[in-house]
């Protein structure tokens, strides 16, 4: 009964989606009153798309066998927490998961917009509706999630083990929050495209939107990477996996947009261009959700490959995208462009971010994909990988981070003053880290030694926008970019240390051996059998000492049985100053382990850093929309006062 | 830009529209030709380089590169009995057996003991069973690990190399490989 009443709602969801959609056509051809109903509507349509989603949570909570879902993906033996994030760690869940998103986002657009025209919100909500239809097809058509299974099995196959884990019950459903959350930035856009209604305000309803869904992608793809970091045994933090790629290539098209709708906000400038990246930002997310869904990319999320399914979604694709950009190429010509601005100006300088970031986009759009034209063109099979993308991307990645230090000090319109001389301390900081690295580890690759000077410079550069006026009485949006900025810095600083310092070691031992990685001796003490609620492991037991400090680490490497797979449980020891990371591998025929040991200073500053990042968005986030109901209840008051 | 704004030609407007294109074009193309993603052994084609191998338990015949230039074809299987994925392809082996195919075995880091108990639990479908002790066999013929099997000719030329276990499902496939090795 649970799933039936899951599989109405999401049909019934369907057809308000239609409705709504019809509604809009409606609106824009004659201005119908019955349009105001699409509010309504949008609401009923994302309480139901959340009921279904619910009633996915309880079959998968429950172990019901008897659906063909949680048969493939659960087993009775699992933890709680594992059954119920078992329900989005596979192909339909994730489905049902995304257009859930999409609907309650369409929900609280229909509730909350209240800055835009009343025309140009119709014409989104139309756009978000015809959206949401599409995955609803999708879902019900190709990815029914509550299908039966007659007669129920008494045990299910299990979930990936991989995917058991913490980070799987937070990583996904962040990502996709942040893929969706920009779908509200593209209706939008293509609503005010249709109405022709391109301006300020408009830049004003969509900021919040893409400030969160920036916000969540930036979480999860920092959560993400951590994830990939402990759970695969690798000891790296970013491996230009498609998969990787594909979520961020959308956050590199979201943080332009979040540069560029400051322009058309403040100034309505930049029309025509932010347009295009709002298209361009939710249109990055539906080929990163088409690429990990379809299987059609190899990578180590290792997903199924379903050529029906890939078609219907490549159909989705092409028909929003195309669609939108065909409006966009049509009605963009009509943009009369804003206020004009001068070459040195603050305009100039978000405009000089947008470009390096759309460079760096193309870059790694390029990378990602340039085996599969390779290979439709040649016949000839060749794979893109680190080397390429450190080389391209670091540079321009690194050029960029020096540029964010200027940017915010430049004044709106014109700047006439000599910005660069407030930059003498950073670039003094910045000069004397390259001098250390330079004295102290001449060794090092040039990227890093150049990454430290740029951390530094930024570090201090980040701030100054602080400097020079009461920084308790600077908006929070303010406090936000400076955070965010210096985040950058931090995030700079640990991957450069990683990559000029990390000592790796990979050994057989003995138990008694004693090996040394960087400052550390580490010594293999024993090796033991142990066992949870679903796995049996061998652990290793290591004692590490440098100088007087003692630690114990005990990496594991479990078998699962159902299913059957072995995975490396790293263990790792976080210090200030970076972290030891160990795994234990196979038995050698003469009886000792592998072990691999890694020394990696500073290595947690990454993920410190795209905390920060994160953090800056929310400061944002918040001070927008504290000053939206602060001036909301200020007009109330005055209308009170007035008319009271 | 100096003193005036950003305006987009037509053909950038249009040129987003144009990559989109291209891109779907090459996204149809892999979906209408999925990918082959079995990595073909360079081996396939030559001759078996040539081994002579100890016997692996007593009263079992060992196995060198001479005894598969036989005139017939064989399928060299590569195990050992502390592999968990062995156990459920020696019986697929021994279905295959039962259809005439002449198997022989490699059996790589492993004991007489432990082989024996291995082959008295599971059956044991070879012809004869050469002991590879230090895996120096199985890295020449380009195996990095078990199991893995090797169609072989009569004139003891590798015509096929098989990763991984052999499951039911490839019975067919591996009877028509051994069918035109022939």
């Amino acid at each position: 009964m649970i799933a039936e009443t899951g599989l109405a709602a999401l049909w019934l969801a369907a057809g308000l989606a239609a409705l709504q959609f019809l509604l809009m056509i409606l609106a824009l051809r004659s201005g119908a009153e019955v349009a105001r109903a699409m509010r309504s509507i949008a609401l009923v349509q994302g309480v139901l798309t959340l009921v279904a989603f619910v009633m996915l949570l309880v079959v998968f909570a429950r172990s019901d066998m008897s659906v063909a879902l949680v048969f493939e993906n659960s087993s009775v033996v699992k933890p709680f927490i594992y059954k119920v994030a078992g329900a989005w760690g596979n192909h339909e869940g994730s489905m049902l998961m995304w257009v859930t998103i999409l609907a309650v986002a369409g929900a609280f657009l229909a509730v909350l917009a209240h800055r835009t025209g009343e025309r140009t919100l119709l014409a989104a909500l139309g756009a978000q509706a015809l959206l949401a239809l599409g995955f609803y097809a999708f879902l019900l058509f190709a990815s029914n999630p509550f299908a039966r299974l007659w007669p129920p099995p008494p045990d299910g196959q299990g979930l990936n083990p991989l995917l058991q884990d913490p980070g799987l019950a937070f990583h996904p459903p962040t990502l996709y929050l942040g893929y969706v959350g920009l779908s509200v930035a593209f209706s939008l856009a293509v609503g005010a495209l249709l109405t022709g209604e391109v301006d300020s305000r408009l830049g004003r309803a969509m900021r919040p939107w893409v400030l969160g869904a920036w916000l969540l992608l930036t979480l999860g793809i920092t959560a993400g990477s951590y994830w990939a970091y402990y759970e695969l045994g690798w000891g790296g933090y970013w491996f230009w996996d498609p998969v990787e790629n594909a979520s961020l290539m959308p956050w590199l098209a979201a943080t332009a947009l979040l540069h560029s709708i400051n322009v058309l906000a403040a100034r309505g400038a930049l029309k025509a261009w932010t347009m295009m990246l709002a298209v361009i930002a939710f249109s990055m997310s539906m080929v990163g959700t088409f690429l990990v869904r379809s299987g059609i990319l190899t990578s180590v999320h290792a997903f199924a490959i379903d050529p029906e399914r890939g078609t219907f979604l490549l159909a989705l694709l092409a028909i929003y995208v195309g669609a939108a950009f065909v409006l966009f190429a049509v009605r963009g010509a009509n943009l009369k462009e804003g206020a004009p601005f001068e070459l040195v100006s603050r305009e100039s300088g978000l405009v000089i971010n947008n470009l390096f970031l759309t460079v760096i986009l193309g870059v790694v759009f390029v990378g990602t994909l340039y085996p599969l034209f390779a290979e439709a063109v040649s016949g000839e099979k060749m794979s893109v990988g680190t080397p390429y993308f450190n080389a391209v991307a670091g540079p321009l990645a690194l050029l960029l981070a020096a540029l964010v230090g200027v940017g915010p000090l430049l004044a709106w319109r014109r700047e006439r003053r000599p910005v660069l001389k407030k930059l003498t301390v950073p670039a003094l900081l910045g000069a004397t880290a390259l001098a250390i690295t330079i004295i102290l580890a001449p060794q090092i690759h040039i990227l890093p030694r150049l990454g430290f000077a740029v951390a530094a410079y930024l570090a201090a550069a980040s701030i100054l926008p602080l400097i020079g006026r009461n920084p308790l009485r600077a908006p929070l949006a303010t406090w936000g970019m400076v955070v965010a900025h210096f985040g950058i810095a931090v995030a700079l600083t640990g991957m450069a240390a990683n990559s000029a310092f990390t000592t790796e070691r990979l050994a057989i031992a003995n138990p008694g051996d004693v090996l040394s990685v960087g400052p550390w001796q580490v010594q293999l003490e024993s090796v033991t059998p142990a066992a949870g609620k679903n796995w049996t492991a061998i652990q290793a037991q290591l004692r590490a000492t440098r100088g007087s400090g003692i630690v114990t680490l005990a990496p594991q490497m479990r078998y699962f049985s159902d299913p059957p797979m072995e995975t490396n449980e790293s263990a790792i020891a976080s210090f200030w100053n970076g972290q030891l990371y160990t795994v234990v591998g196979r038995q050698d025929v003469s009886g000792a382990w592998q072990l691999r040991l890694w020394w990696k200073p500073f290595v947690t500053l990454i993920w410190a850093g795209g905390g920060l990042i994160a953090l800056g968005g929310a400061l944002a986030l918040f001070g927008r929309i504290w000053m939206l109901f602060r001036r909301r209840s200020r007009a109330a008051e005055w209308r009170t006062e007035r008319y009271a | 830009m100096a003193n005036g704004t950003l305006r987009m030609t037509r053909a950038v407007r249009f040129a987003p529209l144009a990559l989109l294109l291209l891109i779907i074009a090459a996204l149809v193309w892999r979906l209408a030709t999925p990918a082959d993603t079995n990595v073909h052994s360079t081996l396939e084609g030559k001759a078996v380089p040539g081994f002579d191998l100890g016997e692996a338990l007593p009263g079992k015949p060992a196995l060198s590169s001479a005894d598969l230039a036989s005139g017939q074809p064989h399928l060299v299987n590569i195990f050992a009995s502390w592999c968990v994925p062995c156990v459920t392809e020696v019986k697929v082996l021994e279905a295959l057996r039962e259809r005439g195919v002449r198997i022989d075995g490699i059996a790589v880091r492993d004991r007489p003991e432990d082989l024996a108990e291995f082959l008295a639990l599971n059956g044991d479908p070879y012809e004869r069973i050469g002991s590879d002790e230090r895996s120096q066999v199985q890295i020449s013929l380009g195996s990095s690990g078990v199991p893995e099997s090797f169609v072989v000719d009569g004139k003891g030329v590798i015509r096929y190399q098989h990763i991984g276990a052999i499951e039911h499902s490839d019975v067919p496939m591996i009877l028509a490989k051994l069918e035109q090795a022939r």
